[in-house]
């Protein structure tokens, strides 16, 4: 299992370190420090420790401790997220610019530790915000222990979720009469449910549910499709009193076919896979595919889900490219949009990939703005409302300089940004959310759907 | 805080500022630790964690920090908790002091805090708490609390950790077991979690699945929390179901779990159905496998929408899965294909995916993947997609002539590192078909020029050479290439050489000088043996039978095909068993990176040893003033100065004298401290056994030679219980005491047991060396698995040292006087370099190899040579053979000068091996 968790700060010093067992020693925190010079294989590391901090940690560690940053900052992006260094491995993670690492000695689930360090994250998001930064985790230390102790014994994971966390362990501003009795709380802490405490009370219960929906889409220079896919995810955030059983259902195909007789058959979706909050009940899942679960107080992410087949492409894109000679190009782009008359996308940008040695452009386009931008080597064309079933065009002339070497043009895939709110691209919605209490209270449910652009990439 | 007067431009006076600052720093936090306002406490105790953690030095502050531990407030105990787990080993007289407090709050009415005193308890390795802790923790794990009984269970691992006797007096394990049956979940997950861990530690099945076990864990899957789920998946995929019904009935009830949102979830999901899958066999249950199959697909694709970590994991298990059940994903091949914007490290990951699961059927749009690929930026991965379409030619016959076709558009492309890549694999495609894609080469050698990489370069050379009947100006090509000769990388001379003397045979007339040339080159003026052996191997054939030659260089060469990258499918086994864990991540066996905690080696017993070594040193330099008294008196030069030597006595002994701890280490009657380890090596792989993996090596355990064996059962699916064991006759006259070997109880699969055979001399097994020639020190062994009737051998080198019998250290003056009789010609020399740092003082030499029963004589500093010292020691062997040895040091350099005089000249070299070996570990 995990023997210590530390965390790095870009500079190689340890900013926070857990040790949870005794195969890989405590490293003096900021006892050394490593200054990667220029970018090339040269670097120095000065160690500051004294006598009194080399008592802290024994050589064979500290050594290859270092040479884990080592590896790190050397190879910037480094090989793999899992280095092997003297029979210890290394995993880790990126959090802004600090690294989230573990460390064992033991042939540990590679994907727990990752999971764990994700979860980790999460959970000091939850408590010092989504941005936080290196000081905000200094300015808290005996928090994260805290929370480090709590959420890992032993090298073990332990309750990571944010909701019961917060109901012991909260800034060190102990207030007594809001916490509830240790014993409730151990319950809560180790129950079925942990994700969610009794005794919750709304006056007015809501439920908000997003479907959000990524589009990956992958068309050859020939205008075949390699790959196009949709990825979802079901959001909820929920203001329910109590403890409320929820029903929720999709208009998943194999659902309905099994439940319209005959007659009227409307045609559900075919979902390939998905995945769900530990909320869901898997196991009535597996039986007859109802999604069934208690749910925790606030925002969550129910499921997420994966369709592959009869994917409604809200783009079509026709690119054009003509190279002539070495000293001009010409890009045609015909951009067409694929859904109905009454909605429209927002945020759209359209990156043109053109030559490095680009020197000058001429550019026509219907509507939105386009223009160069040499840093991103690339035509840029914002378009922030696109109406359904529109047709616009770009029209690009450019001048290239001659360069010494000629080499061929590595043509980069043309890039697609935008979203489509009240669409989804794989034809998923919501049929229904049932919500069950004792008391029998009313609950209002507001539906919202939004498809972007995952990879959305055109080669040319 | 401090006081800002302090910090002044003050000059000489600075430093006594700064330190009353410190001592005023420290005093007002302790006033602050005794305040009675508990904020104020709070603060102090957080003040004092934060200067911990940056690496000060609060350890003066315990009995401080420790009071405030007698609180109610929980905030105020975790903090003084997380101080005394900090400084519980550099304090362990101090840490006593806790104790009470420990054992009072592990009785607390609040259940956190119970939970606490436990948790913390456990983590402090002080044997003296150990002892107390046992009590409050048999209590805790019947506490009525869940939260204080999960944290038990954890807590039985730590102490397995520090006392696993402690553990088993105790009957905590059956407890454990209780613990599985809990009506609490988190419970049950911590307790499996718990004997999984000992399990592992201690090599044996604690965990012991029996069928109720079994029915509490598939219930506890369901309810526990997703950690909890993983660790019962991970202790469901080591046991075996009795039959196949079992493990169907089992694979129902975890195939939910591939819904999971934690992937560590899914994939354990997916190793266990997958090991369940082979107990089910195929025959009557085809038709289930079949739905498991399709069953499996979807949450192994989905994986790869995770965070690249995830897909990084999840892709290396892919390949191993794939491998195995190749069926799972036969269809999925399109998942595979790179996104623009990938991680490096997944983008090659997926190509290895594709690679091999490209069949006939897609390999049109795989290829048009690879070409688009291999216009990317990063070069490794261009590289990596150029070779992947060689690899789809070499496994798929009916799509090569495509992917050549697409090769040599790339080549068009003329970048350089593309067009290298492309070499090296055409070279392969022509292995695998040849005399079927030659036209191509007229192409290639239209990019000669761009060749600048020693592989790109060896394999256009080989094919020059190959089909140098076929190239109109191979001899000019050729030529080009022997200009720089030698400048070029080995591997490049080697195919330069075989390439011309092929040309030579099919062409003999114009390449004479050419071939005449090269073999010079290689023969007389290259220093690279390989080369020359090689090149005399040639001019010999030539020079003797051209036709032999032509038989031997122009002779048919074996096809090769596509299994570079398959694993050996035993290894494959034990890989597949292993998914979802480090061991799949990086294609090895566990035994090759995990390495067992040896318990009692770490802390205090280490310190024990440095000072010993501390004391050393210091009789030492004592002894180096004495010694070069002498020697200024003595004067005289090399070897025959011994005369100084035996004046030394008085002093040398003296030495010995001041290291009075010396007989406990070495001398003591209980031999087993001073015993050395064998120094084992993996003799025979498991693919030529029968799946048994076996490591020897050689120990003298009180007087008697001793063969240790690690049996490692890889993949035999019959238990190891008994071989049997014989020696053929060697240098040494060894053979086996007793010739079985029993295993108890039997090794299982992925189990080992280390077994050791006593060897005893017996003259009859003697083989004498030939006259002249060193002894050999290959010891043959034969072994027979009983239980299989499989025979199988190995050879070992002896490790001479072990016959060092205790009697060997002789009287000085026999020692002299041996030493000046021995003929120069009986005198062995070497020198060892890259000596670990202990091997550089003679005290520590003297000391190791006084454990091997190698006798220092006496020691002197070399006269006129500044830092040299000179050691002399003895050996006898239990066979009666004296050895006598000068090792030369000098101080500074990692080497020693090593002289050795024998008069059994022929095992000399043996001993001297000895030495060499016993100096470098």
């Amino acid at each position: 299992m995990i023997s210590m968790i530390m965390v790095l700060n870009q500079k190689g010093e340890i900013m926070i370190s857990r040790q949870y067992r005794d195969d890989v020693s405590r490293v003096a925190a900021d006892s050394f420090r490593i200054q990667v010079r220029d970018s090339d294989t040269c670097f120095q590391y000065e160690t500051c420790s004294t006598a009194r901090h080399s008592r802290l940690f024994t050589k064979g560690c500290f050594v290859f401790v270092v040479s884990f940053i080592v590896c790190l900052f050397l190879t910037e992006l480094a090989p793999t997220p899992l280095l092997s260094i003297e029979n210890c491995s290394f995993l880790y993670t990126r959090h802004l610019n600090m690294y989230f690492v573990a460390l064992t000695k033991s042939n540990v689930n590679p994907a727990l530790v990752f999971e764990y360090l994700f979860q980790k994250i999460r959970v000091l998001k939850a408590y010092l915000g989504e941005e936080f930064d290196e000081s905000s985790m200094r300015n808290n230390m005996t928090l994260i222990y805290e929370l480090m102790d709590e959420t890992m014994d032993f090298g073990y994971p332990q309750n990571c979720a944010v909701d019961v966390l917060r109901l012991y362990i909260n800034l060190g501003n102990v207030k007594p009469q809001d916490e509830p009795e240790p014993e409730q709380l151990t319950k809560q802490i180790t129950g079925a449910i942990d994700w969610r405490r009794e005794g919750i009370r709304y006056k007015k219960n809501e439920v908000y549910i997003d479907v959000l929906e990524s589009v990956n889409l992958l068309i050859s220079s020939s205008g075949n499709i390699l790959r196009s896919e949709v990825t979802g995810k079901v959001q909820m955030n929920t203001k329910l009193t109590g403890m409320p059983e929820c029903k929720f259902g999709l208009n998943d195909k194999l659902v309905i076919e099994k439940e319209s007789t005959g007659a009227r058959k409307k045609p559900g979706v075919e979902i390939d896979d998905c995945t769900f909050h530990r909320c869901v009940r898997l196991g009535k899942f597996d039986a007859d595919r109802t999604i069934t679960f208690i749910p925790p107080d606030g925002e969550f992410e129910l499921m997420r889900y994966r369709v592959n087949d009869n994917v409604n492409l809200p783009f079509r894109l026709i690119p054009a490219v003509q190279e002539e000679g070495q000293t001009k190009c010409s890009i045609n782009l015909k951009v067409i949009a694929n859904f109905s008359e009454k909605l429209f996308a927002t945020h759209v940008v359209i990156k043109v990939p053109v030559p490095k040695n680009t020197s000058k452009s001429k550019i026509k386009n219907s509507f939105g703005r386009a223009k160069y931008e040499p840093e991103q080597n690339a035509i840029v064309w914002r378009i922030k409302r696109f109406p359904g079933k529109a047709e616009c065009m770009l029209s690009v002339d450019l001048e290239l300089v001659r360069t010494v070497r000629p080499k061929a043009w590595v043509r980069p895939p043309i890039n697609v940004e935008f979203q489509v709110p009240m669409f989804t691209a794989s034809g998923v919605h919501v049929r229904f959310l049932r919500v069950y209490d004792k008391s029998g209270y009313h609950t209002n449910r507001w539906v919202r759907y939004i498809t972007k652009a995952g990879g959305y990439q055109v080669r040319i | 805080m401090a006081p800002k007067d302090g910090t002044p431009s003050g000059g000489g006076s600075d430093s006594r500022f700064f330190n009353t600052n410190k001592k005023g720093e420290m005093h007002e936090l302790r006033m602050e630790l005794h305040s009675t306002d508990r904020n104020i406490k709070v603060d102090a105790v957080k003040k004092v964690i934060a200067s911990m953690t940056v690496g000060k030095d609060v350890s003066m502050l315990f009995t401080d920090v420790l009071n405030c531990a007698q609180t109610a407030n929980i905030e105020l105990k975790k903090l003084v908790y997380l101080y005394l787990i900090n400084y519980a080993k550099s304090q362990p007289e101090l840490t006593l002091l806790a104790v009470n407090t420990f054992v009072k709050d592990a009785s607390d009415p609040n259940p956190l805090i119970r939970a606490l005193a436990v948790r913390t308890m456990g983590c402090i390795r002080v044997d003296r708490i150990t002892e107390y802790l046992c009590e409050p923790l048999g209590r805790a794990l019947r506490d009525e609390d869940p939260y204080v009984r999960k944290t038990a269970a954890v807590c039985v691992a730590k102490l397995y950790d520090i006392a696993p006797e402690l553990v088993r007096e105790r009957g905590f394990i059956e407890t454990l077991h209780d613990l599985i049956s809990d009506s609490n979940p988190s419970v049950v997950a911590n307790g499996v979690a718990a004997l999984s861990e000992i399990s592992e530690t201690s090599g044996r099945d604690v965990m012991k699945i029996s069928a109720s076990v079994l029915q509490k864990l598939l219930a506890a899957l369901n309810e526990c929390t997703e950690w909890g789920q993983v660790f019962i998946l991970d202790s469901l995929a080591k046991y075996t179901p009795a039959d196949a019904r079992e493990a169907e009935g089992i694979i129902e009830r975890v195939t939910p779990r591939l819904q999971h949102a934690n992937s560590a979830v899914v994939m354990s999901a997916v190793k266990v159905i997958l090991s369940y899958m082979d107990v089910m066999g195929g025959g009557a249950h085809a038709d289930s496998i079949r739905a498991l199959t399709r069953k499996l697909a979807p949450p192994l694709v989905t994986l790869l929408n995770s965070e690249p970590e995830i897909q990084y994991v999840a892709l290396r298990n892919i390949n191993l899965i794939v491998q195995k059940r190749p069926n799972i994903l036969e269809n999925e091949i399109k998942v595979f294909f790179c996104k623009y914007n990938d991680p490096i490290y997944v983008k090659m990951e997926k190509l290895e995916i594709i690679i091999k699961l490209v069949s006939e059927k897609n390999i049109d749009q795989v290829l048009l993947e690879l070409k688009e690929y291999a216009t990317e930026v990063d070069v490794d991965f261009v590289r990596k997609s150029v070779s992947a379409i060689g690899r789809c030619a070499v496994k798929l016959d009916r799509a090569a002539e495509r992917c050549i076709g697409v090769l040599l558009e790339l080549i068009q492309t003329k970048v350089n590192y593309v067009v290298q890549e492309s070499v090296i694999v055409i070279k392969d495609i022509f292995r695998r078909y040849p005399n079927r894609y030659e036209s191509i080469i007229a192409t290639l050698c239209d990019n000669l020029d761009t060749l600048d990489e020693p592989q790109a370069k060896a394999a256009m050379i080989w094919i020059i050479g190959e089909y140098a009947e076929r190239i109109d100006n191979a001899d000019e090509l050729l030529d080009a290439f022997l200009e720089t000769f030698e400048e070029e990388d080995p591997a490049v001379q080697l195919q330069l050489l075989t390439a011309t003397v092929k040309c030579f045979l099919k062409n003999p007339e114009e390449t004479q000088d050419m071939v005449q040339r090269v073999l010079d080159l290689a023969t007389e003026e290259s220093d690279n043996p390989d080369l020359r052996d090689r090149g005399f191997i040639y001019w010999r054939l030539l020079s003797t039978d051209p036709e032999a030659a032509k038989l031997v260089v122009l002779g048919d060469k074996p096809v090769i095909e596509d299994d570079t990258f398959r694993l050996e499918p035993n290894l494959l086994n034990v890989l597949v068993g292993q998914i979802a864990t480090l061991s799949s991540i990086y294609h090895k066996p566990p035994e090759a990176f995990v390495v067992r905690a040896k318990r009692g080696a770490t802390g205090s017993d280490g310190m024990g040893v440095g000072d010993l070594g501390d004391d050393i040193e210091e009789g030492d330099e004592e002894e180096y003033e004495d010694d070069n008294d002498v020697n200024r008196g003595g004067g005289g030069d090399d070897l025959l100065d011994i005369g100084g030597l035996s004046m030394n006595d008085n002093a040398a002994s003296s030495n010995y004298g001041n290291l009075g701890l010396e007989p406990d280490m070495f001398g003591a009657p209980t031999p087993s401290v001073a015993e050395p380890e064998a120094r084992m090596s993996k003799v025979c792989a498991p693919e030529k056994s029968g799946g048994i993996e076996l490591w020897a090596g050689f120990r003298q355990v009180q007087g008697a030679v001793k063969l240790e064996l690690d049996v490692r059962n890889i993949s035999s699916n019959v238990p190891v219980s008994t071989l049997a064991i014989q020696l053929n006759k060697n240098s040494f006259g060894l053979s086996p005491a007793a010739q079985q070997i029993m295993c108890n109880p039997p090794i299982p699969v992925g189990g080992s047991g280390r077994h050791s055979v006593e060897l005893v001399v017996n003259p009859a097994m003697l083989v004498q060396a030939p006259a002249g020639q060193p002894a050999s020190p290959q010891i043959q062994v034969a072994i027979k698995n009983m239980t299989t009737g499989l025979v199988f051998y190995f050879a070992v080198n002896f490790a001479f040292e072990v016959l060092f019998s205790p009697d060997g250290a002789l009287e000085r003056a026999t020692f002299i006087e041996s030493w000046k009789s021995i003929d120069d010609k009986k005198e062995l020399y070497g020198t060892v370099s890259d000596l670990p740092p202990a091997s550089t003082d003679i005290d520590q030499v003297a000391a190791k190899f006084k454990a091997h029963h190698i006798f220092l004589i006496a020691r002197r500093p070399v006269p006129n040579a500044e830092g040299q010292e000179v050691a002399y020691f003895s050996m006898r062997t239990t066979t009666g053979m004296v050895f006598m040895a000068e090792l030369t040091f000098k101080k500074g350099v990692n080497a020693a000068k090593v002289c050795l005089k024998t008069e059994q000249i022929a095992y000399g070299v043996q001993a001297k091996v000895a030495l060499e070996t016993l100096l470098r570990s």
